[in-house]
């Protein structure tokens, strides 16, 4: 199956997807260091994001999303790509930051689409997401 | 994107190393927004904090590595330039004048000390907080700005009716040495409009109120406008702070209309700028009730050992009503009590007697951060109570503690007694 986006960041990925249907948050949303989910009811909480490629419907809460995922970049701890179902000030800023392949605006909901697990390869150049198997 | 021959210089590296690097970021960041171009800005709140963890190990390396990575997310290590535009330094994670009052060692306060005095003499205003619009940080009707901090974002855009969308520290440095942000979101008159209807149908008394409407607003919606209607009593600078906080967090709220109120909204038809609503809220006694339970309702007890107050920092007849609730009274053993002002503020309460009131009950006056910022609570505390939504929200994520929300004069009981007595409205 494959997606077609518009791509936020460039380059090539491919990786495992981690889906999910609740909006992101960094600061006090996430734990840099670890590369963790910490939110409070959050769906993924205590899942790490580290190496995987995000699926998320938008980003959430505090100014402060970019310099979180700039952290966990620092780390050693950010995803591998983000996939994007609306584009807001904080999940562009965080692109442009974590430079990883990124992409939003698809022609189907990528969280719909896409199961945690599924592995994904991710043209951002060509915006295309390929979902290789599950 | 489409730059500007000033804009294709600065990235060509024509004004400063910093410039060119700053516009790398901005194209990277227009780019993923889906930008076309970029606008100018004249106004910008971000931070230049080096003293918080991970931040703090480039400040070894020196100011502009710090400068370099965090404000421009430049690998190359450039010198920080003056300012291009009135910039101001948001809230930060401990208060300077009191490090000790926050258990803050005195080497990541020498070293925070040190990094205030650097930006300040590159052009940073060192206001240390997150309402820099009460201490003279005001940008004019209209203005581009380029803003971090949720609820400072949202009342830039609904209170002052300047522009600016919901910064990061990355994008806010570029700024502040380009003066462009990417021309997207709030910048673009026609995205200001109103989409959604509220009908408030019970009278708004204090903050109170204003913080579970706004909690319980942020929770309906993620980022769409809304037009507050029926508000039939005029609410105060300190109202609208508290109300648009609680509601970016949450929610995302950016923009709001108050008809009559705000300023781009003289009635409702402007606020919808001739459009139709998409959909219409009501908030009613049931919908402030859901509020008060949302943040109430996973506390386990009524006892409390901290109360916080000030989130957004608090106004001065804010701390000046904190103390006359607390004169000649002492706050219980074993209770803590936080109240946070700005620095310019908490200079005036140092001055006129204010501070000593609070001081004298038994509680401290402090500046430039709070629990939820610095991540720092008084040793021991289990339970807290606050008059801020926001401060509720996210103080159990962040220190393990519970939270209660209530009134101002609430909490100022519970400090004296050690129990949160107030009923659900």
């Amino acid at each position: 199956m494959i997606l077609r986006g518009r791509r936020m960041y460039g380059g090539v990925v491919e990786g495992e997807a981690l889906v999910t249907r609740e909006r992101i948050s960094g600061w006090g949303g996430m734990d840099p260091r670890s590369g963790t989910i910490i939110e409070i009811g959050h769906e993924l909480r205590g899942v790490s994001f580290a190496g995987r490629i995000l699926v998320f419907p938008a980003a959430k809460g505090s100014s402060a999303w970019s310099h979180y995922f700039h952290l966990a970049r620092l780390a050693g701890k950010a995803p591998a790509g983000l996939l994007v179902g609306r584009v807001c000030t904080r999940s562009a800023l965080g692109a442009a930051v974590l430079k990883v392949p990124a992409l939003t605006d698809f022609d189907r909901d990528p969280v719909e689409a896409i199961r945690t697990g599924d592995r994904l390869r991710v043209d951002a150049d060509a915006g295309i997401v390929e979902i290789l198997g599950r | 994107m489409r730059l500007t021959d000033e804009e294709r210089a600065m990235a060509d590296g024509a004004k400063s190393r910093a410039a060119a690097r700053a516009m790398e970021l901005l194209i990277r960041y227009g780019e993923a927004l889906g930008a076309e171009r970029l606008v100018e800005v004249t106004n910008v709140a971000g931070t230049w904090s080096v003293a918080n963890p991970i931040v703090r190990d480039y400040a070894a390396r020196g100011m502009d590595a710090v400068f370099s990575e965090f404000n421009l997310d430049s690998p190359e290590v450039v010198e920080t330039p003056q300012a291009a535009v009135t910039a101001c330094q948001l809230i930060g994670g401990l208060d300077a004048r009191r490090p000790e009052a926050l258990g803050v060692a005195a080497e990541v306060a020498a070293l925070n000390e040190a990094g205030e005095r650097y930006f300040a003499a590159r052009g940073i205003a060192m206001h240390a907080t997150c309402t820099p619009y009460q201490v003279g940080h005001v940008p004019l009707f209209g203005e581009h700005c380029a803003w971090m901090e949720s609820s400072a974002v949202v009342y830039a855009n609904a209170v002052l009716g300047a522009r600016t969308n919901t910064e990061g520290r990355e994008s806010t440095g570029a700024a502040s040495v380009t003066r462009r942000i990417p021309y997207w979101g709030l910048h673009i008159p026609e995205n200001r409009a109103a989409t959604h209807l509220v009908r408030v149908e019970i009278p708004l008394s204090g903050m109170r109120d204003w913080g579970l409407f706004g909690y319980w607003l942020g929770g309906q919606i993620e980022d769409e406008i809304c037009a507050l209607d029926g508000i039939a009593q005029r609410p105060r600078p300190i109202d609208l702070k508290h109300f648009g906080a609680a509601a970016a967090s949450s929610g995302g709220l950016e923009m709001y209309h108050i008809p009559g109120v705000t300023p781009e909204a003289p009635d409702l038809a402007a606020a919808f700028r001739g459009r139709r609503p998409r959909g219409t809220l009501r908030f009613g006694a049931a919908e402030r009730r859901a509020a008060w339970q949302a943040l109430n309702g996973r506390c386990t007890g009524e006892e409390v050992d901290f109360v916080m107050l000030g989130c957004p920092h608090n106004a001065l007849e804010q701390v000046q009503l904190v103390a006359r609730l607390l004169e000649g009274r002492r706050i219980r053993d074993g209770v803590a009590l936080w109240v946070f002002t700005p620095r310019a503020l908490g200079e005036v309460a140092e001055r006129t007697g204010i501070a000593d009131i609070i001081r004298a009950a038994g509680g401290e006056l402090l500046s430039d951060t709070c629990p939820a910022i610095s991540r720092i609570v008084p040793k021991g505390v289990r339970r807290a109570a606050t008059d801020s939504a926001k401060q509720a929200h996210y103080l159990p994520a962040i220190t393990g503690v519970e939270t209660l929300f209530g009134s101002v004069e609430a909490c100022v009981q519970a400090a004296l007694t050690g129990r949160f007595a107030e009923a659900a409205p």
